[in-house]
């Protein structure tokens, strides 16, 4: 057998135990939904259905936001700052400790690599509870001299699919931090790891209604925007989504946070390290199938080195191993859902239909499950809908530049502005750059990296409020 | 040297470099890769102690590692040693390499140099490994690295000559690919990372930024050069790693002895561990494999 096949290694699903349906987590008890109703969650990798879990709606909402206040009133608004902590530390660490199971009912339900669940999603969830558990009494040096922190209240929570644990883990740790209570909904079609962290909040102990959780699809979050108890919205999502949260709250005193699309710029110049940018690209777009809001979507590369890039690249994504997410050598996993597949295969297909050249990693499509292989597209003019829209993909458009000013205006020639990243030699370059990108966060000769003390968020259409750090504390206090 | 060197950023170089260690590297694909590393060694002892006896031992080894596990590529030794390695390994396909050019630290004329690397060649040895004077590359005198590396070469004539950069004392990752660009410009048929003489041996970034280099160079002229990592490589695991860096990096064309090769003694003993541990499915002692 030639070395470069890798023998299949593939991660031994054991630990993870999941039920055949699984219920809502409501002031510390586990309920049916009020209607009964579940909705079933698929391994998109296999288009099984893992479970039936329950389907929430306005009733379920009403007693999670209940459960919530009730906790906040009678437990969380008085508890020293110092035992909040506690809790909280107990959940980071409970976290690690089941790190292997909630990696791999992470890949099992969303598709993503057990080698991305283990390394990146997890640790990251685990260090952002540490991380805010240290805050939870040492607030007011979060805040400028004279101001007292005070917590919101009642803080409704709704998370995406392509980083479930780890943004259930960006909203509930600060949240809880500051002293509020939660009602978090996740996505539809990757419920599972927040309930396996239910199970953990609830054997750690916290006080009933402190998290809540409430499965649900979409009319299911709008109950939760729409309930007149909740004090604060924590969104991550399309923007699309957003903007009718907005128009929900207008006129209400509800406080928001949106962490909405991207259509980042990965600028590449001559005098960069190109095998390391290529490195940097390759994360930066086919990291979780391009599921990444800030994913650098579109590549600008100066004219001058467009061809050495575009073959390193083509040699590159012919390594990625795409098949069975629990195999601990996969790099592409499968794309989260059926509608999302059609709606990346539906954007692909129009980059053709206006002209762009599509390449795309050699290498066979398991059969079942939904799959794109890493694809770019060269020839990308900036009116192509490829360059303009959020596909939320591993699909790439490649466009040139000239000079530095260029690059920043094409860069910042899109609705959102979320992150990019800078790819030069030259110090001075890189600053001169990042300065007048419009994007949340700017990455120098790397992509994609995260930590809990860095904050992150977006500009204009990308949404507003920063998570991570001091600044993601704000987000949470009054 | 007109050639420009590409520059190399060390936080994606180490972020890529990590990853090849991250392959999980199972069952069929595990006993095709140790079998693969052994054929790749260079059995190796660089001892001043080193002794008629010590090599005709190692060579012993060389042939036969244990059961029916392949013999590895070369044995390496100072020149004195040469012809006791030529002798012991009459008959077989293993070559005998020889460290030259006043190794390790080339801090010599040119001419004793040459001289090192004839006495070399004399006594028998199929391969030259030179050390690049690295005071020379520090203070910037290319020029006189570039010269003796193709003097050395031009000494070596078909034999093969693999070029120590000593990466462990040049500083930088730019640095390293600079001195691996010369080497691959000025003849050299492989390029190697150390000379297991200091405390920094190959690592992995370093093993991909000369890899990077082997695979520019290649394009440029369609020739094929290879790579040898010396230092440090013990365990089968971190050999494994070593040999998905240069398939993913240079292509599988290049997991072969010809075009690859590990400086390593220690090592050995443990790919033969892991190689009946692979078949039984159980460790055996220590004391089960003989020691050289």
């Amino acid at each position: 057998m030639s070395l470069l096949t890798y023998a299949p290694a593939l991660e031994s699903t054991a630990p993870a135990k999941i039920a055949d349906r699984y219920d809502l987590f409501i002031g510390g008890k586990w309920t049916p939904a009020a209607s009964g109703a579940t909705f079933p969650t698929i391994d998109p990798a296999t288009e099984r259905v893992i479970a039936q879990v329950a389907r929430g709606e306005e009733r379920d909402i009403d007693r999670a936001v209940t459960a919530a206040r009730t906790a906040y009133d009678k437990y969380w608004k008085a508890m020293r700052p110092a035992e909040r902590a506690k809790y909280i530390y107990r959940i980071a660490r409970a976290i690690t400790e089941r790190s292997r199971e909630l990696a791999i009912v992470e890949t099992i339900d969303g598709g993503k690599p057990i080698k991305e669940s283990r390394d990146f999603d997890v640790p990251q969830a685990a260090a952002h509870f540490f991380y805010y558990a240290g805050w939870a009494d040492k607030l007011a040096w979060a805040l400028r001299a004279g101001r007292t922190p005070a917590a919101l209240g009642v803080v409704g929570a709704i998370v995406p699919w392509n980083f479930p644990l780890l943004m259930a883990a960006w909203k509930i740790a600060p949240a809880l931090a500051c002293g509020n209570t939660i009602v978090l909904k996740p996505a539809e079609t990757t419920p599972l790891t927040a309930l396996l962290l239910a199970q953990i909040i609830e054997e750690a102990d916290l006080p009933p209604g402190v998290v809540n959780v409430v499965t649900g699809d979409g009319a299911t979050g709008a109950a939760l925007v729409a309930h007149s108890d909740v004090d604060k919205i924590a969104f991550t999502g399309s923007t699309e989504v957003g903007k009718i949260i907005q128009r929900t709250i207008a006129g209400t005193d509800k406080s928001v946070t949106l962490e909405l699309g991207g259509k980042a710029a990965n600028i590449v110049f001559a005098d960069a390290p190109l095998d390391q940018a290529v490195e940097g690209v390759v994360n930066g777009i086919y990291f979780n199938q391009g599921h990444v809001c800030c994913a650098g979507s579109r590549l600008l590369v100066q004219e001058n080195v467009h061809d050495a890039v575009v073959e390193r690249l083509r040699e590159r994504i012919a390594t990625l191993r795409l098949g069975n997410p629990l195999d601990k050598n996969t790099d592409i996993g499968a794309i989260n859902s059926r509608e999302q597949h059609a709606k990346i295969l539906e954007l692909i297909a129009s980059g053709v239909a206006e002209g762009a050249m599509l390449v795309q990693a050699p290498g066979a499509i398991p059969e079942k499950g939904y799959w794109i292989p890493p694809s770019f597209f060269t020839g990308v003019s900036p009116s192509l809908r490829i360059a303009r829209e959020e596909i939320f993909g591993p699909v790439l458009s490649i466009m040139t530049f000239r000079t530095a000013d260029e690059a920043i205006e094409k860069a910042n020639n899109t609705p959102y502005g979320l992150s990019a990243g800078v790819w030069t030699d030259k110090g001075a370059k890189s600053m001169y750059v990042a300065q007048r990108l419009r994007a949340g966060v700017v990455w120098c000769n790397t992509f994609n990296q995260f930590d809990p003390s860095s904050p992150f968020g977006g500009y204009r259409e990308s949404g507003f409020g920063r998570e991570g750090g001091v600044a993601g504390l704000a987000a949470y206090l009054a | 040297m007109n050639l420009r060197s590409p520059s190399t950023d060390a936080v994606m170089l180490e972020s890529r470099a990590a990853s090849f260690a991250k392959r999980s590297i199972k069952t069929a694909s595990k006993r095709a890769a140790i079998d693969l590393a052994i054929r790749c060694i260079d059995l190796t002892t660089l001892e001043g102690r080193d002794t008629p006896g010590r090599v005709r031992t190692l060579c012993a080894k060389a042939i036969a590692p244990g059961e029916d596990a392949p013999s590895v590529a070369a044995v390496c030794v100072y020149p004195n040693l040469v012809e006791v390695a030529k002798a012991a390994l009459h008959g077989t396909t293993i070559a005998v390499a020889s460290v030259a050019t006043a190794f390790p630290s080339g801090l010599s004329s040119l001419a004793v140099r040459l001289a090192d690397t004839r006495a070399a060649l004399d006594a028998g040895a199929d391969e030259i490994d030179m050390v690049i004077d690295r005071g020379a590359f520090l203070t910037g005198d290319e020029a006189r690295v570039a010269h003796e590396i193709a003097a050395v070469k031009s000494a070596c004539g078909a034999i093969h000559l693999k070029v120590i950069l000593e990466t462990g004392e040049l500083g930088s990752y730019d640095a390293i690919r600079r001195a691996s660009d010369l080497a691959l410009e000025n003849g050299a048929d492989f390029i190697k990372t150390s000379t297991g003489k200091i405390g920094t041996s190959a690592t992995l970034p370093t093993a991909l930024v000369m890899c990077e280099a082997i695979r520019d160079f290649e394009r440029r002229t369609g020739e094929r050069r290879g790579l040898k990592i010396a230092g440090g490589v013990r365990t089968t695991k971190s050999a494994i790693a070593y040999l998905v860096l240069v398939a993913e990096t240079l292509g599988e064309a290049w997991l072969d002895p010809a075009l690859f090769r590990i400086g390593a003694s220690a090592l050995l003993d443990d790919l033969l561990m892991q190689r009946q541990s692979g078949r039984t499915g159980r460790y055996a002692s220590v004391d089960y494999f003989p020691k050289d």
